[in-house]
């Protein structure tokens, strides 16, 4: 396929940066004949265009540009990169110390879009402190969080990141409506968003109730619908199932599958192996340090065990 | 800044309180209850009038302080603000719509104790009684931006009751409300000179015995607006967004 593309070429360089950070270097800039023709053979069109944006800085190759082009920095360029990077979370080197101690040791990793990934381990190995700098509201000592292609904590991600802390942060003397009607006016969310938050959550009986005088499991699931409100790209949710019956732990679990078919990102923290084999992806923390972050079938295949519970095990021991 | 977002605060405050039966009857009928118990206590019109316009500022002060200071408290501990810190809401936003929520029962407060004092105790005051409830409100604000800010450094709800008699007591004791601040030794004089709740209560006393609106009573004015301001400002920087 040939195109015919009037367009400014970025001669780029990949930098490493301090902090672990990659920049993008602009070493020069080539105008681009309108003679010029460029065949190329496309894998797939969406990632050709992306690229295309990158890199040339007319969107649409085939028509001639109305405007002078904008001038093509490097930070618009890496910009642009992380916009298109496929992933939801992408952290590098990340460090956080907390109390004079390292809870979060150089972790790495990456959470692809539309999946549900399990963030597990046992109580204080650092996955709350992990959850908390990809929100942004922890201070981190070293490395990267980007999230949906913003570092993390940017403003412009307030409104698309879903957020519920292990411990209820929900107004006690308040009504579960009430107090989601405060956070969706936050949030700017429609006010029908409160009635389909508390139906996802099971809690439309006690929707008139004062949220301090809720069970503990309720209390824990009107916490998780203010994390619904707005429906958000990424949703971190700390240990949302915890304390909570084998029936509407099963509810919840087909209600985030329903959210990632819907395309929302899910990043779920437990301490149950159980609950490991219910998400496409798993991250295995132990003590700060990341020990596993692949699929279920492939921890099980790695370690020869036949059950999540037995491959953390080994995987554990092996690491001791 | 935003201006619904305020709203939405300060309803949402107000919604709070209002599940707090008990604590909104004590809010506006105590100062009201203390007013008839002084009256009372002096038993003579003309003492209850010369003490009733300086406490008529010092009670709504001191309640402000305490309830702000335990409810910021726990909006910190109980993780709500965490929560609304990964939310699209500024941080004046929400000291804004607590100033409202709050100002507005002190409003509420002060025009009842008021009201009773000049109708049933005899309070006499030749100034403006508009006046004399700007001041009070003022006071409110102030009281409550200092318990806002000084929230930030309690731990426990323990902490921040002790803040009160720290924060609050020597500002009352020196605001010349026992003694005339004229007479206070130097390094007293100092103390209550850099004090707001002085300012208010020279301006309530002011309003008590004057009817004129002097310089000196707008430049006490302005000072405790600016304080209360100035308060109101550094609790919005103990809101961080980002926690150890």
């Amino acid at each position: 396929m040939t195109q015919r593309h009037e367009a400014r070429l970025a001669l780029l360089k990949l930098v490493d940066k301090p902090g672990g950070k990659v920049g993008v270097e602009q070493l020069d800039t080539i105008d681009m004949p309108s003679t010029f023709r460029l065949s190329a053979r496309r894998p797939r069109p969406s990632v050709a265009r992306e690229w295309q944006q990158v890199f040339y800085n007319n969107t649409r190759s085939h028509s001639r540009p109305t405007h002078p082009a904008a001038p093509l920095t490097p930070k618009l360029i890496e910009r642009r990169i992380k916009r298109m990077t496929n992933s939801a979370i992408l952290t590098a080197g990340l460090r956080v110390r907390r109390g004079g101690r390292e809870v979060v040791r150089d972790v790495g990793f990456e959470v692809p879009r539309g999946v549900i990934t399990g963030l597990l381990g046992p109580s204080g190995c650092g996955k709350t402190t992990l959850m908390r700098a990809i929100v942004g509201v922890q201070i981190v000592e070293g490395g990267t969080v980007t999230v949906l292609g913003q570092d993390a904590g940017s403003p412009q991600l307030r409104r698309k990141i879903g957020y519920a802390t292990q411990n209820p942060a929900i107004y006690a003397d308040l009504t579960i409506t009430e107090a989601l009607r405060y956070f969706a006016a936050v949030l700017r969310a429609p006010m029908s968003d409160v009635d389909r938050v508390i139906a996802e959550v099971g809690l439309t009986d006690h929707a008139g109730k004062l949220v301090g005088s809720l069970s503990g499991g309720q209390h824990n699931r009107a916490n998780l619908a203010v994390a619904l409100l707005g429906k958000p790209e990424l949703l971190v949710l700390d240990e949302p199932t915890v304390g909570l019956d084998p029936v509407l732990r099963d509810e919840l679990w087909a209600l985030f599958r329903r959210l990632a078919d819907a395309g929302a990102t899910l990043l779920v923290s437990s301490h149950v192996m159980d609950e490991a084999a219910r998400c496409d992806r798993i991250l295995l923390m132990r003590e700060g340090v990341l020990l596993a972050d692949e699929t279920p079938g492939e921890l099980r295949a790695r370690t020869g065990a036949t059950d999540l519970e037995q491959a953390f095990l080994r995987l554990v021991r092996a690491v001791l | 800044m935003n201006p619904t977002l305020t709203l939405a605060t300060a309803q949402r405050i107000l919604t709070q309180l209002r599940h707090d039966r008990r604590t909104v009857v004590m809010l506006i009928l105590v100062p009201s209850l203390l007013m008839v118990l002084l009256r009372f206590v002096f038993n003579n019109e003309l003492m209850f009038s010369r003490t009733a316009p300086a406490l008529l500022g010092v009670f709504p002060f001191l309640i402000m302080f305490l309830i702000t200071s335990i409810t910021t408290l726990r909006e910190r501990t109980t993780g709500t603000l965490e929560r609304l810190m990964t939310m699209p809401i500024g941080r004046l936003d929400l000291l804004f719509g607590y100033a409202l929520a709050f100002g507005s029962i002190a409003i509420v407060q002060v025009g009842l104790a008021a009201g009773i004092s000049l109708a049933w105790l005899g309070l006499d005051i030749v100034g403006s009684v508009g006046m004399l409830l700007l001041i009070a409100v003022l006071d409110a604000l102030l009281g409550m931006a200092l318990g806002l800010f000084v929230s930030a450094f309690a731990r426990t709800e323990f902490q921040a009751v002790q803040f009160m008699p720290l924060f609050v007591l020597p500002q009352i004791l020196l605001c010349g409300l026992f003694m005339p601040r004229g007479q206070m030794g130097w390094l007293l004089n100092w103390l209550s000179n850099v004090m707001p709740l002085s300012y208010a209560v020279e301006g309530l006393t002011r309003v008590t015995t004057s009817s004129t609106i002097d310089a000196t009573l707008l430049r006490n004015l302005l000072i405790v607006a600016v304080c209360a301001l100035l308060a109101l400002m550094l609790g919005a920087a103990t809101l961080r967004r980002r926690t150890p």
